[in-house]
């Protein structure tokens, strides 16, 4: 398996930018060693890549990604973005929840421009007041920009939390299962939208997924990982060519991923 | 073949035949939940003023201790009329007004300030709440003697005890408040580099006000307990000492009539509240014991 994954990492070595994220032997435990909630996990993205990470519940996958995000120590191990150890939040880090977050007593725009209020203060969040209604523009929420989010519908309120994220021009996307609240109609959606933005960007992104169909659809690579404590089993090389539609997910090539992953998944299972 | 039942199909999608009795039904509905709110509370009071003159009337209870309905609303309308010429009613009033107002000050002040270091430090929460649940299990007007003796007679006494009464409430609530924003809003202001006072204000305390003021709904109630209290007990020139006197002399219409303006006046500092609640929180729906006030 570890075969594989060096497998994987030569193949988008040859198509792809440099490294942006490169984690080495990162774990990371609970309760003085006893309880491990991540085994040994190596990993690089490269400049404009979209991976995907897939795995049980409670894997280690949010672990994973608030490690990443400067947000909970490793145990051990090292984590480097652009070259230098992330030790705290970063600012070329965007993120999305799988909740919106958004706070009910900030108007629509207000919300979008919470990261600059609170990096930057109120006068630098009152100068981007244009971008983040050309931000809002972009995904569709003009004229809702002065509502309080109880007015807003599940999509409405991921697609303030977009803006959100993107506000700050972060060079790397760290999504956490970011449109699983949504019904899938929405969904399918949203992950074309979530690819655009990427695109346009040239972004970095890591997605965090429970579902294997979105993963396939989004990634360049997808990194199966075993129950808990997790690791990384298989890294799946996603060859479809972008930008990816809705209708590939009917294509047999699609199907064949899927089953795959899926095989691999049921495998780790059964061997837990 | 035509059928009702293709109707803008353009195909069948029903088997004949398609003669069905009509299934119109209708939910249950008791005559108690068709009666409108005003004409609810309406009936209740003439059911329970009824209940009260015919006790008088028939002297099931000694007419001493239990005055009519009439003399009741007779003295409520001489009490009425003593505060609105400004008698020395309306400056008892005044007085138990003042003790109520520092009183709930200061206990915001204290009880939001303590909230604050429980809710938010370690420090707080293990090293004061501890004492903070002990002090609150006491009865606290069993303190008065001690506000009395520390304090004197005046005013002091009783804004003192009504401020202890009423800060507990509001710590309890404030530091309830500060642990409610959920997992996902912290880790976003975590990475997002905030400090512990952007945390603090932009995000834990906007969150947690639905609990702070149900906690200040609480203080404001105890508040006027306090005062009363004190003032029982500790005379002075306030409502609490007329009434006193009043029950001294077996003056029961009286003592009823007085119950009643310090309800109205313990009635609006609570929807003051209310008030601030549904202007400041309007983004949260506020409830008074679980049921919704009108927006």
């Amino acid at each position: 398996m570890t075969q594989a994954v060096q497998t994987a990492i030569q193949a988008s070595a040859e198509r792809l930018g440099p490294p942006v994220y490169q984690l080495r032997n990162v774990t990371r435990s609970f309760a003085a060693g006893r309880i491990k909630a991540l085994d040994p996990v190596d990993l690089d993205l490269r400049e404009g890549s979209f991976s995907a990470v897939i795995g049980p519940s409670g894997c280690g996958k949010s672990t994973l990604l608030k490690i990443m995000a400067g947000v909970t120590p490793p145990t051990t191990g090292s984590v480097m973005l652009y070259g230098s150890p992330v030790v705290g939040p970063r600012t070329e880090i965007g993120m999305m929840y799988q909740q919106a977050t958004l706070f009910p007593w900030l108007t629509t725009i207000e919300n979008v421009l919470l990261p600059i209020k609170i990096r930057e203060g109120a006068a630098a969040a009152t100068a981007k007041r244009e971008q983040a209604q050309a931000l809002l523009d972009l995904v569709g929420l003009t004229g809702f920009e002065n509502v309080y989010p109880k007015q807003l519908s599940g999509g409405m309120a991921q697609r303030t939390s977009i803006c959100r994220m993107l506000i700050t021009e972060p060079q790397v996307l760290l999504l956490d299962e970011p449109f699983s609240a949504l019904d899938e109609l929405v969904r399918d959606f949203m992950n074309i939208e979530l690819q655009r933005i990427c695109m346009s960007r040239n972004a970095t992104a890591l997605l965090i997924t429970h579902s294997i169909p979105e993963a396939v659809l989004l990634s360049d690579t997808v990194y199966v990982m075993s129950p808990r404590p997790g690791h990384f089993v298989e890294a799946v090389d996603i060859d479809l060519p972008r930008p990816r539609t809705l209708d590939m997910m009917t294509s047999p090539e699609f199907g064949e991923y899927v089953r795959h992953i899926r095989n691999r998944l049921d495998l780790e299972a059964a061997s837990a | 073949m035509t059928m009702a039942t293709e109707r803008d199909l353009g195909r069948p999608v029903t088997v004949e035949p398609a003669s069905f009795p009509e299934t119109v039904w209708t939910e249950k509905v008791t005559i108690i939940d068709l009666i409108p709110r005003s004409v609810a509370m309406i009936g209740l009071l003439v059911i329970v003023l009824t209940l009260w003159w015919s006790v008088h009337h028939f002297q099931i209870v000694s007419r001493i201790i239990l005055p009519s309905p009439q003399e009741v609303a007779a003295d409520i309308i001489f009490v009425g009329k003593n505060l609105l010429s400004g008698g020395y009613m309306l400056a008892a009033l005044w007085i138990t007004t003042k003790e109520i107002l520092f009183g709930f000050a200061i206990a915001i002040a204290i009880g939001f300030t303590l909230g604050v270091i429980v809710g938010e430090t370690s420090f707080g929460e293990r090293a004061l709440l501890p004492y903070l649940v002990a002090i609150d299990t006491m009865p606290k007007v069993a303190f008065a003697p001690l506000f009395l003796a520390w304090l004197g007679f005046g005013i002091g006494s009783k804004v003192a005890l009504a401020a202890f009464i009423a800060t507990f409430p509001i710590v309890v609530g404030t530091a309830a408040g500060l642990h409610a924003s959920d997992e996902n809003a912290r880790m976003m202001f975590k990475s997002l580099g905030a400090t512990r006072w952007q945390t603090l204000f932009q995000m834990k305390i906007p969150t947690g006000l639905p609990h702070i003021f149900t906690g200040l709904k609480i203080g404001a109630v105890g508040v006027m307990a306090g005062a009363i209290t004190a003032e029982f007990l500790g005379g002075g020139k306030g409502l609490g000492e007329l009434i006193r006197v009043a029950a001294s002399q077996l003056q029961t219409p009286r003592v009823f009539s007085l119950i009643l303006y310090l309800s109205a006046l313990g009635y609006l500092l609570f929807w003051l509240v209310v008030f601030a609640e549904r202007r400041i929180v309007f983004w949260h729906r506020s409830t008074v014991a679980g049921i919704e006030t009108r927006h």
